[in-house]
This record gives C-alpha cells, sequence and structure tokens, in this order.
C-alpha cells in the first residue's frame, strides 16, 4: 500500500476517464435528457477532450497541478453545474496533494475526501439527493474502510468501484432534490442520475492504470 | 424546425455579432461572449449579469445607461461558465465593486459563486451577488433547486441600474437589490414548447388543447397542465397565484408586467395586460407603472408571465429615472 503513484500514472487516470465518458457520451446523454435538459454527456466529453488535451500542452510536473489544471479546464469549458461540481472536484483534489510526487494510496484516498467535500459546498447536497454525491460518498467511504484494513491496492480500486455503481444504481428509486430534475418531484423516480453515472466511470477508470 | 440560423453551433456568436454591428454605443468581447458599455466609470459600482442565451433580450439587451455594465451569454440555456463572469468583472469595476445579477438555476448560481472567488483572488475586486427566485410556480422550495428567477430579474436591473448610476454604494446597490427580489412574483404559462436550435424538435409536447400552467423559461415544468383557456381565465390562473403567495393587498401600488415567451404577439399581450388589469382592479392593487413586451422569452414558446413588484417612494422614482439599453429606453 505505502508505494507511490507516478504523476503520470494520474494523468493516465483521468486519459481512461475521458475515453470512458466518450464511449458513453450517448448513455450520458439520454440520461440526462429524461431528467435534465439532455446535455451531460456532450458537455462532460467536450471538456474532458479539453482536459486532456491541457494536460498534453502543459505537462504538469507534479500531481497538484495536473489535477489543478484538469479541475480548471472543466470549469472553463463544461458550463452548466456540472462544470463547478467535476471541476471542484479536481480542483479539491489537487490542493489536497499540494505539491507531492509521493502520491500513496493514502494520499489518493484523501484527496478523493477533499474531492467530495468540494462537490457538497459547492453543490449543497447531500445523501439521497439524487446526484454524484450518491456515488461519489459510497466510493470514498470504500476507499476509507479498505485503506484502513491494508487492503491490495488493487482490491481497494475494485471495492471503491462496486461501491460507486451500487451508489449509481441506488439513485434510480430517488426522487430528485436537487438542479432541474428536482423540477419534477416524483416524475423523476425512476431514472438513473446521469452524475453518479459519471463518477462510476471515474472509479472504473482507476480500476484501469496502474494507480 | 423553421429557424432563421445558419449554424445552430454559431448562433450565440453571430448573434453577438448582429448585436456589435447594430448597437455602435456597445462594445463586444467575442472570445468571452461579453456585452459591455465600454470603459467603467471610477467611482460608480459596476453590475453584471448573465445566463443562458434564449431568453433575449435579457440579459445583452439591457446593456446601457441606467441599467447593466456587461452581461455574459452562455450557449442556448446553458449558464455562461467563470472565466466570462470573471472577464466581465474586471471589464466594469470602476474601484467601487461590482454586483452580480443571478437567476436561480443550479448551474448560473454555482458559475457565478466561482467567478466571485476568482475576482477576489485575482483582481481584488469586491463582488457581491443576489440571486433572484419569483417565480411562484416552484412550490416546493425546500426539496428543489428553489424558486427560478424570471420577470422580476429585468426590473431589477433597471432598479439597481439607476442606483448605481446615482453613486449608491455598492452595499446600497445590493441591498436594493435584495429588496427589490423580495417584493416581487411571477408566474408564466407556456401554449407551446420551445424549441433548442441545436435540439431541433421541440423540448416538451403539448397537445393543441393543453397548456402548462407555471413553466419554467426553459420549458421546465410548472404546477399542472390544464386544458387551453381564454386570456381571461389565464389571468385568472396567473393572477390567483401571485397575488396571494406575497401576498398583494388592497391599497399595494404595484409594477405590472406581462411578459411574452417568445413566440406571442404583442396583441396578445395586450389583451391580457387587460384582464391582469381588471383583476387587480377588482383586488383594490393599484397598478402605478406597467411593462407590457417581450423581456424575458424562452427562445419561440408561445404564452406568457406576468410579474408584479410592490412600489414605495424609494422604488418608483428608479424605475421612472433614464434608461438607454437596446431594449428598454426612455427618460433623457
Amino acid at each position: 500500500m505505502s508505494e507511490s503513484v507516478k504523476t503520470e500514472d494520474l494523468g493516465q487516470w483521468i486519459r481512461v476517464f475521458a475515453r470512458l465518458v466518450a464511449e458513453n457520451k450517448d448513455v450520458l446523454t439520454d440520461l440526462d435528457a429524461a431528467i435534465g435538459d439532455g446535455d451531460h454527456g456532450a458537455n462532460m466529453d467536450r471538456g474532458l477532450r479539453a482536459a486532456v488535451a491541457a494536460l498534453e500542452e502543459a505537462k504538469p510536473a507534479t500531481a497538484s497541478s495536473l489535477f489543478n489544471k484538469i479541475g480548471m479546464t472543466l470549469v472553463s469549458t463544461v458550463g452548466g453545474a456540472s462544470g463547478p461540481l467535476f471541476g471542484t472536484l479536481f480542483l479539491r483534489f489537487g490542493a489536497s496533494l499540494s505539491d507531492t510526487d509521493d502520491v500513496t494510496m493514502a494520499h489518493f484516498t484523501a484527496a478523493l475526501r477533499a474531492g467530495l467535500e468540494g462537490v457538497v459546498a459547492r453543490g449543497k447536497a447531500e445523501a439521497g439527493d439524487k446526484t454524484m454525491y450518491d456515488a461519489l460518498a459510497p466510493a470514498v467511504d470504500a476507499l476509507e474502510s479498505a485503506m484502513s484494513q491494508e487492503t491490495a491496492k488493487a482490491e481497494a480500486l475494485q471495492q471503491a468501484l462496486v461501491a460507486a455503481e451500487s451508489g449509481r444504481d441506488a439513485t434510480t428509486p430517488m426522487l430528485a432534490r436537487k438542479g432541474r430534475a428536482s423540477y419534477l418531484g416524483e416524475r423523476s423516480v425512476g431514472h438513473q442520475d446521469p452524475g453518479a453515472t459519471t463518477v462510476a466511470l471515474l472509479l472504473a477508470a482507476a480500476t484501469e492504470v496502474p494507480l | 424546425m423553421k429557424k432563421l440560423i445558419n449554424d445552430p453551433q454559431n448562433i450565440v456568436a453571430e448573434a453577438l455579432r448582429g448585436i456589435e454591428a447594430a448597437h455602435s454605443e456597445l462594445r463586444v468581447d467575442h472570445e468571452h461572449k461579453i456585452i459591455y458599455r465600454g470603459e467603467p466609470q471610477p467611482g460608480k459600482v459596476g453590475i453584471i449579469s448573465g445566463g443562458g442565451s434564449g431568453h433575449e433580450p435579457l440579459h445583452g439587451g439591457f446593456v446601457g445607461l441606467g441599467m447593466l455594465d456587461a452581461a455574459c451569454a452562455g450557449e442556448v440555456f446553458t449558464s455562461p461558465v467563470p472565466d466570462q463572469m470573471l472577464a466581465a468583472t474586471k471589464l466594469v469595476d470602476g474601484g467601487a465593486g461590482v454586483l452580480h445579477v443571478v437567476k436561480n438555476y443550479t448551474g448560473d448560481v454555482m458559475n457565478f459563486e466561482m467567478a466571485a472567488e476568482l475576482a477576489a483572488a485575482e483582481s481584488g475586486a469586491q463582488v457581491l451577488s443576489v440571486v433572484t427566485d419569483d417565480d411562484v410556480a416552484v412550490q416546493d422550495s425546500t426539496w428543489t433547486a428553489g424558486r427560478r428567477g424570471v420577470g422580476v430579474t429585468v426590473l431589477l436591473e433597471k432598479i439597481a441600474g439607476a442606483a448605481a448610476e446615482q453613486g449608491r454604494s455598492l452595499e446600497q446597490v445590493a441591498e436594493l437589490a435584495h429588496k427589490v427580489n423580495a417584493n416581487g412574483r411571477s408566474m408564466g404559462v407556456a401554449l407551446t414548447s420551445c424549441t433548442v436550435p441545436a435540439a431541433g424538435k421541440p423540448t416538451f409536447d403539448l397537445g393543441e388543447d393543453e397548456m402548462e400552467l407555471g413553466v419554467g423559461i426553459h420549458g421546465e415544468p410548472g404546477r399542472q397542465r390544464v386544458p387551453l383557456a381564454t386570456a381571461r381565465e389565464i389571468a385568472e390562473l396567473v393572477l390567483e397565484a401571485v397575488l396571494t403567495d406575497l401576498p398583494f393587498t388592497r391599497g399595494d401600488q404595484v409594477l405590472a408586467f406581462v411578459n411574452g415567451l417568445g413566440g406571442t404577439p404583442l396583441l396578445e399581450l395586450y389583451v391580457m395586460y387587460h384582464e391582469v388589469d381588471k383583476i387587480l382592479s377588482a383586488h383594490g392593487v393599484q397598478v402605478v407603472r406597467s411593462l407590457v413586451g417581450s423581456y424575458v422569452t424562452s427562445l419561440d414558446m408561445a404564452g406568457t408571465s406576468v410579474t408584479l413588484l410592490k412600489l414605495d417612494d424609494e422604488l418608483l422614482p428608479l424605475w421612472d429615472a433614464p434608461v438607454r439599453t437596446p431594449a428598454l429606453r426612455w427618460g433623457s
């Protein structure tokens, strides 16, 4: 658990995330069309393409500057609510790593917790509101639990993914209480939340790269 | 879809070119999609607003003397990003601080918040914000994103703009803006859906014999879908909701604003205004000022919204103060 993660591997995590979002663009857009305004897939795809391009150009040397670049790019290019929310997630993630090149799984877990706290501060969402929080919070909990039990890295990330996917699936019967979907009231029930779906892709990407 | 466009992807950028060509007194920052007045006036509070496009003349049509200093245009029905509001804040800051006028939509609120944080960190500009949330159609404000900002936004931009022009401080202008929001209420009704150019098809289905009571300006669902009714009946339904909410009571002096949602002719808006005026008279509510026209639109949606704003001795002269913008102009 103690060996550190290279900055380039963290960058690869985001590249895989961008690829998964691109592959699932239409799925995300259809989910959003049902309870939102139908642009989540296109907006996240556009933002992540820009973030990957920014990484190619800037080649950030530290994990902190890498995630700062990703966060700022998402804030500037995604728009809507997803831009500030996913942007804040990565900005806080990066700030938590504060220019260390020696990113361990403990750092990674703490950074994801910081990212979650940023999302809560920005979006004021709570558990059960049918938002990205409902996938991200269980994933962070699972990582922390795995850390405390000294679970192997790959297994810890796998458990975080399972938790995120369960959280994502649990949004389907929820009544939306945040964002545009909240205006639908009862009509939001029965639809999976697009933001939670994107978070599950972020955790899926983490299991595909050598973190 | 029949629209007067070249390419749905360029609609906002091309409209900004048109605004620049038509209104030589205004300037346009095409990179950041900002319409602005020009050099900031030293000592005057700057006022900026912005939001998704598709609600014109809101907000760009209200840039000029006595109203906004800058307006940020997002993509159609999509909030502008913080970079835009940050750039606009810097453009209009004459040293007296900048007021952000934000309509209560999740994306708008978050993007403006981030812009205010960046402005404080980068340029030291003092920023205060006011969020408008006058749409009474949203009854459950606790477990939703809250009431939406609609018609009151125009009235607030006018009144706060006049106060800033008088040289009032940022705190005073912000306090006044909050007062306008607190004293105004609105509700709308859709007769047809709007069609977002990039989507190419109507946002929601509405039968020939139906209307959406309490619709939002992006086609958000309203209170209920009801059978199509006459202007008289629609005015009664809308005013019932608006009057009882604040409430507005006998003896109150109000500004009555009948707004078109984009696809309804002015002729019909005056039919609506006549009904609104009669109902207000019957309730003993005194209409001292009026505004009739399409000012907060939802692309090509047919329908109307009614906004009432309680006026007092402070607000009335500010409403009457000179204004010179593409969409509102009076006084000298």
